[in-house]
């Protein structure tokens, strides 16, 4: 005696209403399991943490020009504001989402949202920010990535295999810091001179910063860091003598968007 | 009556039983006829010849320079030609996904006699292999093949060498 489909469809609908569907019957069979599934791995303590402070009391805006301009030279990041043939300008409307940004600048209100206030000093509500990926503990881009692109490595490094990408965008809609950009446009001819170390991106994938991954295998600082003359830190947060520990045990530092939850390890120096 | 249309489910009907017969049959044949002739046509001209094999020019300045001993690929050369592209997908992963949880770590490359290289396409391949014209194109358009490299890599090795 077989079952018909208003049958099948009322009984699913009773047990659904009873709660012996979706999370309900996930907890009565494997209690905690849901809720796990959605917290980053607790793992050994990794050998090396890489993290940067940025110190905002030594980066002028001259200085935040310099690590941007040597940032997206070894990135090979296309600028699609100033084009080289005039026919191929973006339409204002357009301009902002096209852009490919690495490292870039955002007033405080933009980077710290929901910390500024009415009668803060004037310096401070000025200030340009350096902002880049913060290469967080806990990174949502990864969480959402279809196709595993995204991946954290062992040294928190958050990177991407571009031959992965499919361009769907998730984790641009993921991360909370903006730190993503999509290519919309063929990058190539917008890179403004090709450097060999380092390929370029096609269009239809997402890029975003590496910590100059490729940069620390050869045992290089990230490009950034070389341009900034002394305001960017960058080390091992795992090591206790590394210049990062010691400049974040000496100051006061804030991070971005601390309560999502996502823990970035790009610290700042107000 | 009504038993012959339900399955053993109950929802289903089964097919009608209608006569067996080909219906329009001069029209399916012609489009049949048609349908052979447009196939047949781009492919006719081809039927029997054969094409040459690309003539390849492998030397490069860099190679020539090499001790006969010395000019070997870092693999046997007939290993390469048949497994080059999973050697390079490989690296690809290795290279990208270093320091992955659970992912093979590597830049190096280590052959089973134990040397080791960079694994890197447009580095270690390209320093000796600058003419990519001739040492990837030829073949792969002789077979027909478009692997996508170079849509983000550079030409890095053959720049320098027409640098040169």
């Amino acid at each position: 005696m077989g079952m018909d489909r208003r049958e099948f469809i009322r009984i699913a609908g009773l047990s659904t209403l009873l709660g012996f569907g979706g999370k309900g019957a996930f907890e009565l069979l494997r209690p905690g399991q849901v809720e796990a599934s959605l917290q980053a791995e607790p793992g050994a303590q990794a050998v090396t943490r890489w993290a940067m402070v940025v110190n905002m009391q030594k980066l002028d805006e001259a200085t935040a020009g310099k690590c941007i301009a040597a940032c997206h030279r070894v990135h090979n990041v296309p600028d699609f504001n100033t084009p080289k043939d005039p026919k191929d300008a973006l339409p204002p409307e357009v301009i902002n989402r096209y852009n490919i940004k690495w490292l870039w600048t955002d007033p405080f209100h933009n980077a710290f949202p929901g910390e500024e206030h009415p009668n803060m000093p004037d310096k401070v509500e000025h200030m340009l920010f350096l902002l880049l990926c913060n290469h967080c503990d806990n990174p949502p881009c990864v969480r959402v990535c279809p196709t595993k692109a995204t991946f954290r490595r062992e040294d928190g490094i958050v990177n991407m295999d571009m031959h992965r990408c499919i361009g769907c965008r998730f984790c641009m809609a993921g991360c909370p810091f903006g730190a993503r950009s999509f290519n919309w446009r063929n990058p190539r001819p917008f890179v403004k001179e090709d450097y060999p170390g380092y390929p370029t991106r096609e269009i239809g994938v997402v890029e975003k910063c590496t910590f100059c991954a490729e940069r620390l295998a050869q045992n290089l600082p990230p490009a950034c860091v070389e341009a900034s003359g002394g305001a960017l830190t960058f080390g091992n947060l795992n090591e206790e003598k590394s210049q990062v520990r010691a400049t974040l045990k000496k100051y006061f530092t804030i991070r971005r968007k601390v309560h999502l939850g996502t823990n970035p390890q790009v610290y700042y120096i107000v | 009556m009504d038993d012959k249309y339900k399955n053993e489910f109950g929802w289903f009907a089964d097919r009608p039983q209608v006569e067996k017969k080909l219906y329009d049959g001069k029209y399916i044949f012609v489009g049949l006829i048609i349908f052979l002739a447009l196939v047949i046509v781009p492919l006719a001209p081809n039927l029997g010849k054969t094409v040459p094999p690309p003539q390849r020019q492998l030397d490069t300045p860099v190679i020539k320079k090499l001790a006969e001993k010395d000019r070997q690929c870092i693999m046997p050369t007939d290993w390469m030609r048949a497994n080059h592209m999973q050697m390079l997908v490989d690296w690809r992963d290795n290279v990208v996904r270093t320091n992955e949880k659970g992912a093979p770590n590597g830049r190096e490359f280590v052959t089973p006699d134990g040397k080791k290289y960079l694994a890197s396409l447009t580095n270690t391949c390209l320093d000796c292999h600058s003419n990519k014209a001739q040492f990837c194109d030829q073949c792969h358009n002789y077979v027909a093949v478009a692997p996508t490299c170079w849509g983000c890599h550079l030409e890095t090795g053959k720049k320098l060498a027409e640098a040169k």
